[in-house]
């Protein structure tokens, strides 16, 4: 009799603790999926993201060019001057007769011939007589890009179907590089003037260069600014302040800053490097100050959290072994907090790398040309660049600047990249 | 006053692996021929030691003398004071915002607390073993040594491997470590690090080692041994000891100081403190009653 009481209410207890048990298994199960469901969500996003700007940008890599025999004939060509002499005309005289085409009255086939060719063209030819005169009176080949609408063609990006007044290249012409495609003269290559030239108004001389030199000195000035500036400042907040009403008021100041929009660092460091200090303007010198600036409360907090992380024992070990405090920070808990310092660097410096609006308003957003050797001299920066093609109006600027954009998100990749390396080297001294 | 780093301690040269008599170690644990003696030459000299965090008082007038060449052990409940005391004998506490202590404490007869001497100094003179075992994440080598280092103890690699073999046989765990000095100190077992500690205080021949509950985080095997250690360690030093381990004070220590509520209550030679204490708390708190 008193088993069977027992019995039943040892079960209807088990039965209770069950039910609980399986909610509880329930909820762990839920909270698993949540997550699966967030990470797939953010992956999902990240392909899109991904995957639209490889798709759009993929065909600025290759590029079209041309290699036509140039008769460089005496008659036009200065010898003192073949600057100044009309090559494209020229080329494409030549290159109507090879192909049999008549002009009318106008002029207008020739002109329309003329538009295939890149104004780099000129350029070839003039420096090849330059270099070398002897070659007047003789036929030799000439290697030039197409220009950027003849190669977007080529590329499939402008279709026949498309009405003739809408598009920027015409049927004839199309025929015309169909053909020279076909007898061999016309052919696909690697786009290497993307990364070896600076920024130019026609797309398919335009490169990356300059912006990537630009940022990459930026960068530099940046990290040696605010990396030292910023860890001097978090260890002595850290380890040497008193702890006060005003180093209470610097450390919140701190937080703050690092919640300013960047576009009021810009504006400060118009008004004190360039307007007070006349520092030059659109300079590496200037953008690193000011990129320098918004970085440091990020290096900052990030190295005041990872020398919070490192375990008071060490302090104590080393201050009772008779090192002074200064020897404790440095030869102890500093190492220590060196592979969050190095995070926390590595990651404020891409946010810097890929900052724009400061950039904006100390001059970076004007087009330079060529490739910068000084931090003193113009330059532009690689996401004032993505800004400045994406608003071109040329075609073929889209395709670069999603090239652009690529080539940042690998620069930035390639930072992370060494950001890993070098904690694994710090860590694995420990 | 002399607060000098390079001064050897007598008797160091001539027997390096400082092995204790072996009566010393197979004699019952209360040591009674210490216990009777009179109170040796005194090391420490505390009076009227009031510590302060911020506003609330931790320590109230202790007033207590520490024989040199003698376990001294620190007894009673948590939060009575007594690792508060330990830490001002090398001004640990110092490091602790907000910490303010009076009252004078006197080493060889020159007060400690005097805005002369220089902590670092003192603290190479007053060595210190903390309840958790704290090797720098370095290797066993770079341990022991750093503190020789650090007060330029060593003038040449050969000197300094010296310093680092006699303070590692010392501290008993030369044996264990001796083939792999250049692995991390952080690998090894839990007492081992404990003796790795102590035996990195000792590199720099301290004459006083302070200990804070050093064998709370061990086990039983491991407590044993550094019980030995500190019993060895007494021929040369002065120690003073932090514990919660009744048993542990027996059998250690010759000098028994019992505090309670931030205050010394009793004081005196160990076996007179476990057998026949003055004060009531004492004897409630060393059978069980409370603590």
């Amino acid at each position: 009799m008193t088993d069977a009481i027992q019995t039943t209410a040892v079960s209807a207890r088990t039965q209770r603790l069950q039910a609980r048990l399986r909610g509880r298994y329930a909820r762990e199960m839920r909270f698993k999926w949540y997550g699966r469901a967030a990470i797939g969500f953010a992956l999902t996003f990240l392909v899109i993201l991904l995957g639209s700007i490889i798709m759009q940008g993929h065909t600025a890599f290759y590029a079209h060019s041309v290699t036509l025999p140039v008769y460089m004939d005496p008659a036009r060509i200065d010898r003192s001057y073949p600057q100044g002499a009309n090559f494209e005309q020229i080329v494409a005289e030549q290159q109507m007769r090879r192909l049999g085409i008549q002009d009318d009255a106008q002029g207008s086939k020739t002109a329309a011939m003329k538009a295939l060719f890149s104004s780099e063209l000129k350029f070839q030819a003039a420096g090849m007589i330059a270099r070398q005169p002897s070659l007047l009176g003789q036929t030799v080949p000439v290697t030039a890009p197409l220009s950027d609408n003849a190669d977007l063609y080529l590329k499939g990006e402008i279709s026949q179907a498309t009405p003739e007044d809408q598009r920027r290249i015409s049927n004839e012409q199309m025929a015309w590089l169909d053909r020279m495609k076909a007898s061999g003269s016309v052919r696909a290559h690697f786009n290497s003037a993307l990364f070896t030239k600076g920024d130019s108004t026609q797309p398919e001389l335009a490169g990356l260069l300059g912006a990537v030199v630009g940022s990459a000195l930026m960068l530099l000035v940046t990290a040696l600014i605010a990396i030292p500036v910023g860890v001097g400042a978090a260890v002595w907040l850290e380890e040497y302040s008193p702890r006060n009403r005003l180093t209470a008021i610097i450390e919140v100041n701190i937080n703050n800053l690092a919640a300013v929009p960047s576009i009021v660092y810009g504006l400060l460091g118009l008004a004190l490097f360039i307007n007070f200090l006349h520092l030059p303007r659109a300079s590496p010198m200037v953008g690193g100050l000011v990129l320098a600036l918004m970085a440091l409360p990020t290096v900052i907090i990030a190295t005041r959290s990872s020398l919070k992380a490192v375990p008071p024992s060490i302090r104590e070990a080393a201050l009772a072994m008779g090192a002074s405090r200064t020897q404790t920070v440095f030869g102890h808990v500093l190492p220590l907090a060196m592979p969050g310092v190095m995070t926390g660097s590595i990651i404020a410096m891409a946010h810097a790398l890929g900052e724009t609006a400061p950039l904006l308003l100390i001059g970076m957003i004007s087009f330079v040309p060529g490739v910068p050797h000084a931090i003193d001299e113009p330059v532009g920066a690689l996401p004032s660049l993505i800004y400045i093609w994406e608003n071109a109006s040329e075609r073929a600027f889209h395709e670069r600047t999603a090239a652009a954009i690529l080539v940042l998100l690998a620069f930035m990749i390639v930072m992370n990249a060494a950001a890993i390396l070098l904690r694994r080297r710090f860590e694995r001294r420990w | 006053m002399k607060f000098n780093v390079f001064r050897a301690p007598e008797g160091q040269a001539g027997n390096g692996s400082a092995v204790a008599e072996p009566s010393t170690l197979t004699s019952a644990p209360i040591v009674g021929a210490h216990a009777s003696a009179p109170l040796g030459p005194i090391k420490i000299a505390a009076r009227d030691v009031c510590v302060f965090y911020g506003d609330k008082q931790a320590l109230f007038d202790v007033s207590l003398d520490i024989p040199d060449k003698t376990v001294t052990a620190l007894i009673g409940p948590s939060g009575c004071g007594k690792s508060t005391f330990l830490r001002t004998m090398n001004r640990m506490n110092d490091t602790i915002p907000g910490c303010r202590v009076t009252g004078e404490i006197e080493m060889d007869g020159g007060d400690i607390n005097d805005r002369k001497i220089d902590p670092v100094l003192l603290r190479a003179q007053v060595g210190m073993v903390f309840q958790k075992p704290n090797p720098f994440p370095k290797t066993i080598y770079e341990n022991v040594a750093y503190g020789p280092k650090i007060h330029g103890l060593a003038t040449s690699k050969g000197e300094l491997d010296d310093i680092v073999q006699k303070a590692l046989k010392r501290a008993g765990l030369w044996e264990e470590v001796a083939d792999r000095l250049h692995s991390p100190g952080t690998g090894l077992s839990g007492g081992q690090q404990q003796r790795l500690v102590i035996a990195r205080a000792i590199a720099v021949e301290p004459e006083v080692i302070l200990m804070d509950e050093p064998c709370s985080a061990l086990d039983p095997i491991a407590t044993a041994k550094i019980e030995e250690l500190i019993d060895e360690l007494r021929e040369r030093y002065c120690i003073v000891i932090v514990t919660h381990s009744m048993a542990q004070a027996a059998r250690v220590s010759q000098r028994t100081a019992f505090f309670h509520m931030g205050k010394l209550v009793e004081t005196g030679d160990t076996e007179e403190i476990f057998t026949n204490p003055r004060e009531k708390r004492t004897l409630d708190y060393i059978t069980g009653r409370f603590g």
